[in-house]
């Protein structure tokens, strides 16, 4: 049952070099800057994003995500939510409005697997970047790199999936769309949304908490995801795997890396969710054709390589 | 520009690497598998080494993957590790990067397969 909370709102990365990276993210990616703050972050977005920004790096010794936030629909809501997850039994801490420049206040709380999120009502609203809109073209002219039409959703490793599929679910009023089931009837891997998206957000079972999988930016068509891996290749990024398609969502896919190791995607396509759809389910034993649905093998850094 | 003569010990593997080279993607060029590749950035650990002899630099890497008293006993990233000299390596994949799937078949840690 919905809960008020609307969609991905942004993801926050360490990353080792600050400008390496947004070189990556600028230039390869073809997100936008749009701002930076005292503490050194840089605030980033895709083009067709209506909202200030929605991916923040932040320089660190470590990589990997500090948070991923979700947009609720208002301060109500917010508040009812806090009451709510409290009441699941996690602790929820207070952002005051503009710790992220102009975000409005934020909560945040540590799921069971291991992982920062956040909830937050208001968001400076921008509209898309290069387009008008009132009768507006049907792309801005000046995108670099492969034009990323907006952040997705994350993959993330963690434990207690179990907990965390309540929290996501019965508490934040996400529907699951996919599963990977093992033998022994565990799910090892759950893919939620808030929308008719194949997923808003992903879990895969891991030993350690709080790892980072991947952050997926949304391109258009299998044509882009090519031209994605010839960019790679132009600027001899590290590649992970792709172009290819995954057999969960049936997202055609590529996997890569930014400069400090925290994988990216790009994808097109997939399968769409309405509420009343039942889950669809993939058996462990088929993981590696559910993962890379051409291959039918997973690589071993699927399942290894984290932040 | 020099070229230095990289070993590791485990495969005895040997390749060249030049001296402003990575040793991962020197690696890698020669199409050998004597350490494993992941994501090439310092930041998942599966590519970690220990030095066993041999001078060399590192460009950043995570504290997580190598912590700074590592980091003083040898350990490196290979994907962030440029040589000075010839090297003997040996790899050591950061405990962090071989946790696997639970309840699925776990990835094995690549240096069990170069040990054969
Ligand atoms: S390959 Fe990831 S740290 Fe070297
Ligand atoms: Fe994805």
């Amino acid at each position: 049952m919905r809960k008020g909370v609307l969609r991905p709102g942004h993801i926050q990365l360490r990353v080792l070099d600050l400008e390496a990276s947004v070189e990556h993210y600028v230039e390869l990616l073809g997100l936008h800057e749009t701002d930076r703050d005292e503490q050194g972050r840089v605030y980033l977005k895709a083009w067709s994003e209506v909202d200030k920004f929605s991916l923040v790096l932040r320089e660190a010794n470590e990589p990997g995500m500090d948070f991923m936030a979700f947009k609720v629909v208002d301060d109500a809501t917010l508040e009812t939510l806090t009451a709510d997850i409290e009441a699941f039994g996690l602790e929820v801490t207070h952002k005051a409005a503009g710790d992220l420049k102009d975000c409005g206040r934020r909560i945040q709380f540590t799921a069971p697997s291991g992982h920062v999120f956040e909830l937050y009502a208001e968001k400076t609203y921008t509209g898309k970047w290069g387009v008008e809109e009132t009768n507006p073209e049907a792309w801005p002219r000046a995108l670099r790199g492969m034009k990323a039409v907006r952040f997705d959703h994350c993959l993330l490793y963690g434990d207690e999936l179990a907990k965390t599929f309540d929290l996501f679910v019965d508490v934040l009023g996400f529907y699951l769309a996919e599963q990977v089931i093992d033998p022994d009837g565990n799910r090892i891997a759950q893919f939620l949304t808030l929308s008719m998206k194949a997923h808003d957000i992903a879990f895969i079972q891991h030993e350690e908490k709080a790892k980072f999988h991947h952050a997926s930016f949304f391109l258009e068509t299998w044509e882009d995801i090519l031209r994605a891996a010839d960019l790679i290749s132009m600027t001899d990024t590290s590649l992970d795997i792709g172009p290819t398609r995954h057999g969960i969502t049936h997202g055609k896919t590529i996997y890569f890396f930014d400069p400090s190791g925290n994988r990216n995607e790009v994808f097109a396509g997939g399968d769409y969710m309405y509420p009343d759809h039942n889950p669809i389910t993939w058996k462990a034993e088929d993981l590696g054709k559910a993962i890379f649905y051409h291959d039918r093998v997973l690589n071993e850094r699927f399942l290894t390589v984290l932040t | 520009m020099s070229d230095y003569v990289i070993t590791e010990q485990h495969s005895q593997q040997s390749f060249t690497c030049k001296q402003d080279e990575f040793v991962l993607k020197a690696m890698e060029n020669h199409g050998l598998h004597a350490i494993a590749v992941g994501c090439r950035g310092g930041g998942c650990g599966v590519c970690r080494v220990k030095v066993i002899a041999g001078s060399y630099e590192c460009a950043r890497m995570s504290k997580a993957q190598v912590s700074t008293e590592q980091q003083q006993q040898g350990y490196a990233l290979a994907c962030r590790l440029k040589p000075t000299s010839d090297l003997i390596i040996e790899c050591s994949p950061s405990p962090l990067a071989i946790t696997g799937l639970t309840g699925v078949a776990k990835a094995k840690p690549k240096h069990t397969e170069v040990i054969k």
